[in-house]
């Protein structure tokens, strides 16, 4: 087996045994980084003498910490670059940040360095993490491993391609509505949206703050866990941080789903679905029946407010949020002969043309005349669609659905229609809307491409969504299937 | 449906964002045709319900106020386009006088 074939779970092992140390590991996905990634385009920056440093530092401290080590000490970790990292370049996908190097960590970025975590680099995003493909990476669209013509989903498309291509062996991304858990099912990953306030978002460049959650991306359930249980908990610089215990996850992955209620609601099975996709994931909902769970219809009525919600909600927060990119403080800054001409060019020039659309709506929809009309309205939706989920987990133990629509889709077929880009994010949005936790893992492939379920749960309830995530996996067998080799010659 | 062309201008001015013609024209349709698809939430209007401004249960988040270390100046003025003297320079944001171009600090 390959290094960089290693899951968290295997390589700490050999870390632990002394087989290999850091620096092996840390070089293996360099070098395969600087082999293979001109053809997925998944990093925006590599950090090879920060992760060097860090993997020296990692097999000093294994001699002298021995057995107590953390989990995440040595191993090579990516991060999607809308994550702070003091003292390395950090550009949320955007050339209005194309030179800003943070003074400080994102907490959970400090978490990882505490933990003695490896950072191999930052990967490519839609700007912003606005967008379900990374196409809107304002430097290059990243492609998707399984077939790099497609693109990786969106919006930590990156970080599911790094983790796909084994260019590192897990990373964190972050889900506004759906970008941790898209990209997770389009690479053949587990990816987690955690329940909101469940991770700190301090050092998280802020989108939509409502919706906002750093999330895992791993090969496994088990990875997912431990990456999940290092950077979850209260954090008194966020203050919607929740100030409850983390429980050990990664202890809490066994168990059987006897008796475990399962809900499927028919909203998420959208007309114009891909056949394959929405076969894949019943017979998945099948395997659950199979391991002793039972399985019922759910209903989720206000779904399909969604969209239109969420299209309101996230571009109003968006529109405050990115306000601060005035060229002053850091960033891109065109000049002009008052303030206000400097204003006006510099986002002109530094926002690609999707920020400028979701800035726009977001503005449009929170200004006067137009609030009561879009943004309420909006917000009414959020309390029906949390209620629905409320009135579904008295029945249910979990939702289980379609991560979405289709597989991967080709690199540009989307490009000119963003409302048809917006519309497939339906089974994903809700979960940030209502706050609920959301896991996605692969359940098979259709044309060769992954295929995702998505598996619901209530509010903190991350341990049954692992469970139930982690015994799936166990007769799926999906998480093993490997994207065809990058290495050869590819036309 | 479209949005006319004064509303997107005035728009970007409200969210300083410059704009050519052509993304007024491009704007104007593509923001239309997702505006339509908000019209369903018009079926709220009359549902007698709480809006939900987040997902969290928390309230007024409250910390003690006390004084903390901060960032040193020199760290924060370090990504800086425009400095001096421990100050973020920024052009001109009000002119002084009738007379034209006075004191004016442009940052070009």
């Amino acid at each position: 087996m390959k290094l960089t074939e290693l899951t968290i779970a295997e390589a700490r092992r050999l870390l632990a045994g002394r087989e290999i140390s850091a620096v092996e590991l840390t070089r293996a996905f360099l070098e395969r980084i600087e082999a293979v990634d001109s053809k997925v385009k998944s990093y925006l920056l590599v950090t090879p003498e920060l992760a060097l440093a860090q993997a020296e530092a990692a097999d000093r401290r294994r001699r002298s910490d021995g057995h107590s080590s953390s989990p995440l000490l040595g191993i090579p970790l990516a991060l999607k670059d809308v994550l702070c990292t003091r003292g390395t370049r950090t550009t949320c996908g955007s050339r209005i940040l194309e030179s800003f190097v943070p003074p400080f960590d994102a907490t959970v970025v400090a978490r990882l360095r505490e933990a003695g975590a490896v950072f191999l680099g930052k990967t490519n995003m839609d700007e912003f993490a606005m967008g379900s493909s990374t196409e809107n990476s304002a430097y290059f669209p990243t492609r998707n491993p399984w077939d790099l013509d497609r693109v990786p989903g969106g919006s930590s498309g990156g970080s599911g391609a790094a983790v796909a291509a084994d260019l590192c062996v897990a990373a964190l991304g972050s889900d506004t509505g759906g970008s941790v858990r898209l990209p997770a099912s389009f690479c053949g990953l587990v990816g987690i949206k955690p329940t909101y306030g469940r991770v700190s978002r301090f050092g998280l460049v802020a989108y939509g703050s409502s919706l906002d959650q750093i999330g895992p991306m791993t090969k496994t359930v088990a990875d997912a866990a431990v990456l999940l249980e290092a950077i979850a908990g209260y954090d008194p610089l966020d203050s919607t941080s929740i100030d409850q215990p983390v429980p050990q996850y990664r202890e809490l992955l066994s168990g059987d789903l006897k008796g475990l209620r399962i809900g499927v609601p028919k909203e998420y099975f959208v007309e114009g679905m891909q056949a394959g996709v929405a076969a894949t994931v019943r017979a998945g909902i099948d395997q659950l029946a199979d391991l002793g769970a039972s399985v019922g219809d759910a209903t989720l009525p206000h779904t399909k407010y969604a969209v239109a919600a969420y299209y309101i909600i996230a571009p109003a927060e968006a529109s405050a949020n990115l306000a601060r990119y005035d060229g002053v403080k850091y960033g891109l800054s065109c000049g002009g002969v008052d303030i206000w001409e400097h204003f006006a060019r510099t986002r002109q020039t530094g926002f690609g043309e999707e920020v400028k659309r979701r800035i726009m709506l977001g503005t449009y929809a929170l200004s006067a005349g137009y609030y009561d009309a879009y943004y309420l309205q909006a917000e009414k939706a959020r309390t029906l669609i949390r209620s629905d989920f409320e009135r579904a987990f008295e029945q249910f133990d979990v939702l289980v659905t379609p991560t979405y629509p289709t597989v991967a889709f080709g690199l540009g077929e989307k490009a000119d229609d963003p409302l048809a880009m917006y519309l497939g994010d339906i089974c994903t949005l809700p979960a940030n809307i209502a706050g609920i936790p959301g896991i996605a893992v692969p359940c098979g492939l259709v044309d060769g491409l992954p295929v995702g379920l998505q598996i619901l749960g209530r509010w903190l309830d991350e341990p049954t969504l692992l469970r139930v995530a982690h015994a799936f996996e166990q007769v799926s067998g999906w998480n093993a299937r490997r994207p065809p080799e990058l290495v050869s010659e590819r036309k | 449906m479209k949005l006319a062309p004064t509303e997107v201008e005035h728009v970007a001015l409200l969210a300083r964002l410059g704009i050519t013609s052509s993304e007024v024209e491009r704007f104007s349709e593509q923001l239309g045709a997702v505006l339509q698809h908000m019209d369903t939430l018009g079926e709220l209007r009359q549902v007698e319900i709480l809006p939900t401004s987040s997902a969290t249960t928390l309230k007024t988040v409250m910390r003690r106020d006390e004084a903390r270390p901060s960032l040193p100046i020199s760290e924060v003025l370090a990504n800086a386009p425009q400095s001096e003297d421990g100050y973020f320079r920024v052009p001109v944001v009000l002119e002084h006088g009738a007379e034209g171009a006075t004191g004016s600090e442009d940052a070009s």
